[in-house]
């Protein structure tokens, strides 16, 4: 990251070289940056994992590693991929260097406290990485009792230990977050002129505060059930093992929406941005994720329908979860209602936002089927759901992580990439990630049950295509590195407004001055006022 | 390997139903998405940059079109709720002359008994054309039933009984997949669903893996063996209550609640006396946890159980 100084303005990234003056920084930028190194190491980690696991399934046989490798690939992966990479990867990257910036401020309203979340993320990911290199965990990234708090005979305490500790850091990100926007925005920001960035990474905050001290306690009674062997969990001493489903989906459900939100709030920036159009329904989109935030913590129980929870039970909780996919529903109608009468210039980003918004489609209908008692039954807990959440948070939220990757990337380092790659790169993914992810809805309904990894024979044709798309898709991944690696030293120097968007974030130069802002700026217009289209229509009218 | 299967067998009454669910769901899927992908991808070639289609008229406010989008996605999702409420509805409740069939699961088999007293492993032989009612319990950690060629799937819990029916419509061999993970050998707590013909089902009961006596029977041998029989008599004159006529009946507690006799709670009246304690008697109890192990604990059960139908039988006279 040091090596993209040629650019002459005194900015975050050149007022200082040094090894403490990235670790010590309270810039909410350089805290940013520092997350983003973080969450990428910790993708690689993830994804390593992911191609030990597609690899076994190459053969029904399983020969590549043995059960106890197995389960621990996959618990580990799920691990680094949801609490160490996508919980923490739109918010503490692009939250963190953007939500200041676009509501008009010098920084978050605690400086100090951004920078102690990285490092609590930071001391989190090192006690769950020691666990991991020390011989690594087996429970699934579910931990269910009273597998996880008598049986495994695996590192779950350290573990749990981690993501205890993590969870705090996101804590604290949430609170900045809303402190901030409550109290920061500049004049004439009211709340109905905000960008949908800012609504989704409200929302996205209040999950995290709200839930994630639910998991924290309940990760922290699996281990004292562990250590002290305190009847909570396992029947056997007097506990409950349904109980920690409880506790487990309340934050967990809640928490797949901290994942998607923010990057629906980018797919709100972008899609505005290449189609020079405010953006269609913007109140309704601003409700919808506050709506999508307080439903989705009543939801839980669709995790459950086969735990032997009550016949009525389940059914409240489907009616409640066909409820939450509807202010999905209105989203993605709104995107697509923007476009029409828009001017669309098909740059990167929109591609990756054209790419959010088809995959989460199908993984929002994959839900309802989810949702839809009966076929739960049959597809719960097998290859239907891997499917299902995948489409949801690969095709959806990775897509829309790569879409702000690629739209905010000049204003971050100044820089602009190579197009032609970049659009390649879209294209691959987009193939890859379907052809990985496709073959197991048929596989989760033929009945190949997940967390497995030896399985009857007929199944393989499909595995096998499933590993040929993953190789496919890990290429998507590979090519963007290098070339904005490349672009860092060789990339043509960005300008302030490539793109000519609108948001405050984009008044300032590239890379933003320290304190973001010469002056703080007034707002006088709703989000998203894109005047050129209109112009366009003048001039194809006339 | 090159003959690919794309959708599973189905082989019992539930199958089908759930799978014209689902096709609904699908065409559901399918119009949705073909709209979406239609959508953008027609949107986004017509009104591209340099494209000279008409902009006029644009606006970005249209309430009308919001409750349109909000209401018929609302509709369609709560008539596929009902649906989908009723069919979960029957897959909970057994036809009342469905056969009980007992399963323990443990890390990493599955130990199964017939009433008629015949055990096996990781097989599981049914008559077809009869509803089973399978009674579920795990020795360890959570396992998970599942036969996808029914359809059906149930996560079996330590601590508690769980049940789980189908009725088979089509003889054959099915896959049965633990489908709860439960540690190193899950994937290979695997086994097969055998459907016969009601008489070939009649002949392999009386085969080898018939133990000669049933279930209720080597219960009534562990009712002596552990010395219930002495404080349980059946003239009631022991110190604890007579059992006869219990099952399934209310059972008055010293708090002064009433509970029903189900298996449940001959369950922990046998490992755990002391949680409910029947009005006018001491706790005297001692608990067998350490000594029972599931599959003893289901045979006392269907002992008791038989106790049960005695009463009714001789009610009757
Ligand atoms: C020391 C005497 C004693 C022995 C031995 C004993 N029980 Fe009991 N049992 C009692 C008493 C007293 C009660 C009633 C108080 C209570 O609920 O704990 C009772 C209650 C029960 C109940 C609940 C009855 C009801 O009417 O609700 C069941 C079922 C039961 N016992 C089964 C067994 C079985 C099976 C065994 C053998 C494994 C057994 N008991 C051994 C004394 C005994
Ligand atoms: C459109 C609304 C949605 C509905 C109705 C829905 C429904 C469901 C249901 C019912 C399940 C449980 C399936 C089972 O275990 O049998 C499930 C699983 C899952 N969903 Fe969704 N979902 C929706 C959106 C999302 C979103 C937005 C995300 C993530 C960003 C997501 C991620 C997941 C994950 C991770 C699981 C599996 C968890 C596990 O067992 O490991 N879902 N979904
Ligand atoms: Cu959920
Ligand atoms: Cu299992």
């Amino acid at each position: 990251m040091e090596a993209s100084e040629s650019t002459d303005h005194v900015n975050y990234l050149n007022n200082g070289y040094g090894v403490k003056s990235w670790l010590l920084t309270t810039d909410h930028k350089r805290i940013a940056i520092l997350y983003l190194i973080s969450i990428t190491i910790f993708f690689m980690i993830g994804g390593f994992f992911a191609l030990v696991i597609r690899l076994t399934l190459l053969s029904p046989e399983g020969t590549l590693v043995s059960a106890d490798t197995y389960n621990k690939m996959f618990t580990m992966h799920g691990i680094t991929m949801i609490f160490f990479f996508l919980i923490p990867s739109i918010p503490a990257v692009f939250g963190n260097f953007l939500v200041p910036m676009m509501i008009g401020a010098r920084d978050l309203a605690f400086p100090k406290i951004n920078l102690l979340s990285w490092y609590v993320y930071i001391v989190g990911g090192m006690f769950t990485l020691t666990a991991m290199v020390m011989g690594g965990v087996d429970t699934g990234w579910t931990f269910y009792t009273p597998f996880s708090s008598g049986y495994s005979h695996t590192n779950v305490v350290p573990t749990v230990i981690g993501v205890f500790i993590l969870g705090f850091s996101s804590i604290l990100t949430g609170l900045n977050f809303i402190v901030t926007i409550h109290k920061m925005r500049a004049p004439g920001l009211t709340w109905f002129r905000l960008p949908l960035f800012i609504w989704a990474h409200y929302a996205t905050s209040v999950i995290q505060i709200l839930g994630t001290p639910v998991i924290a306690i309940t990760l922290a009674l699996v281990g004292f059930e562990r250590i002290a062997g305190v009847g909570i969990f396992d029947p056997n001493i007097g506990g409950d093992p349904i109980l920690f489903q409880h506790l487990f989906w309340f934050y967990s459900h809640p928490a797949v929406y901290i994942m998607v939100l923010p990057a629906m709030g980018v797919v709100s920036e972008v899609v505005t941005c290449f189609s020079r159009r405010k953006l269609f329904g913007y109140r309704q989109m601003a409700f919808a994720s506050m709506a999508i935030a307080v439903f989705g913590f009543l939801v839980w129980g669709h995790h459950m329908f086969v735990s032997g929870q009550s016949v009525y039970a389940g059914m409240a909780f489907s009616a409640l979860s066909f409820l939450v996919a509807i202010p999905s529903a209105v989203k993605v109608f709104n995107w697509t209602a923007t476009l029409y009468k828009g001017t669309i210039r098909f740059q990167t980003p929109v591609l990756y936002a054209f790419g959010f918004i088809g995959l989460f489609t199908i993984g929002g209908l994959t839900g309802i089927v989810l949702a839809t008692l009966p076929v739960d039954v049959h597809v719960h807990d097998t290859y239907f759901v891997i499917a299902h959440f995948h489409y949801i948070m690969v095709g959806g939220a990775v897509m829309g992580y790569m879409a702000a990757l690629h739209f905010w990337w000049p204003k971050m380092t100044g820089k602009l990439y190579s197009e032609g790659w970049s659009k390649l790169a879209a294209l691959i993914l987009f193939v890859g990630f379907n052809l990985t992810f496709f073959p197991q809805f048929i596989l989760g309904y033929l009945g190949m049950p997940r967390r497995y990894h030896i399985y009857p024979p007929e199944f393989q044709v499909l595995n096998v295509l499933s590993t040929a798309g993953a190789s496919i898709l890990g290429l998507g991944y590979i090519i963007p590195f290098f070339y904005l690696m490349w672009s860092l030293r060789k990339g043509k120097t960005a300008g302030d407004n490539p793109w000519n968007a609108k948001g405050l974030e984009w008044l300032t130069s590239s890379p933003p001055p320290t304190f973001n802002f010469e002056k703080t700026p007034i707002v006088n217009e709703e989000a998203y006022a894109y005047t050129d289209g209109v112009f366009e229509e003048d001039v194809a009218g006339g | 390997m090159f003959n690919i299967p794309l959708f599973p067998t189905e082989a019992s009454t539930t199958a089908s139903r759930v799978d014209l669910l689902f096709f609904a769901l699908m065409g559901i899927i399918v119009f949705f998405t073909a709209l979406i992908f239609v959508g953008v991808i027609f949107f986004s070639i017509r009104y591209r940059q340099g494209s000279r289609a008409s902009r006029k008229g644009a606006t970005s406010e249209n309430l009308k079109l919001e409750l349109v989008w909000t209401i018929i996605p609302l509709c369609i999702t709560m008539g596929i709720f009902a649906w989908a409420s009723k069919l979960y509805f029957d897959m909970h409740v057994p036809p009342r002359d469905a056969m009980d069939i007992y399963v323990v699961g443990k890390q990493w088999m599955w130990y199964i008994q017939h009433p008629e007293g015949n055990r096996e492993i990781d097989e599981l032989h049914v008559p077809l054309g009869k509803p089973v009612r399978l009674i579920l319990t795990s020795q360890d950690v959570i396992h998970d039933f599942f036969i996808p060629a029914f359809r059906v799937k149930q996560d079996v819990i330590p601590g508690r009984y769980t049940t789980e029916w189908f009725e088979a419509t089509k003889v054959g061999e099915y896959h049965l997949f633990c489908a709860q993970y439960c540690g190193t050998g899950h994937a290979q707590m695997v086994g097969k669903v055998i459907v016969m013909q009601p008489w070939e089902y009649e002949q392999w009961l009386s085969g080898k893996s018939s133990t000669g006596a049933t279930m209720s029977s080597s219960g009534e041998q562990l009712f002596t063996q552990f010395g219930c029989v002495t404080c349980h008599k059946s003239d009631n004159t022991g110190r604890g209550p007579s059992l006869i006529g219990l099952f399934g009946q209310k059972v008055k507690l010293q708090t002064g609640q009433t509970v029903v006799a189900d298996m449940d709670y001959i369950r922990e009246s046998i490992l755990d006396p002391t949680a409910k304690v029947v009005a006018t008697y001491q706790p005297v109890m001692p608990t067998f946890k350490n000594q029972i192990d599931q599959a003893q604990l289901m045979q006392l059960i269907e002992y008791v159980k038989s106790l049960g139908k005695q009463q009714t039988a001789s009610k009757g006279k």
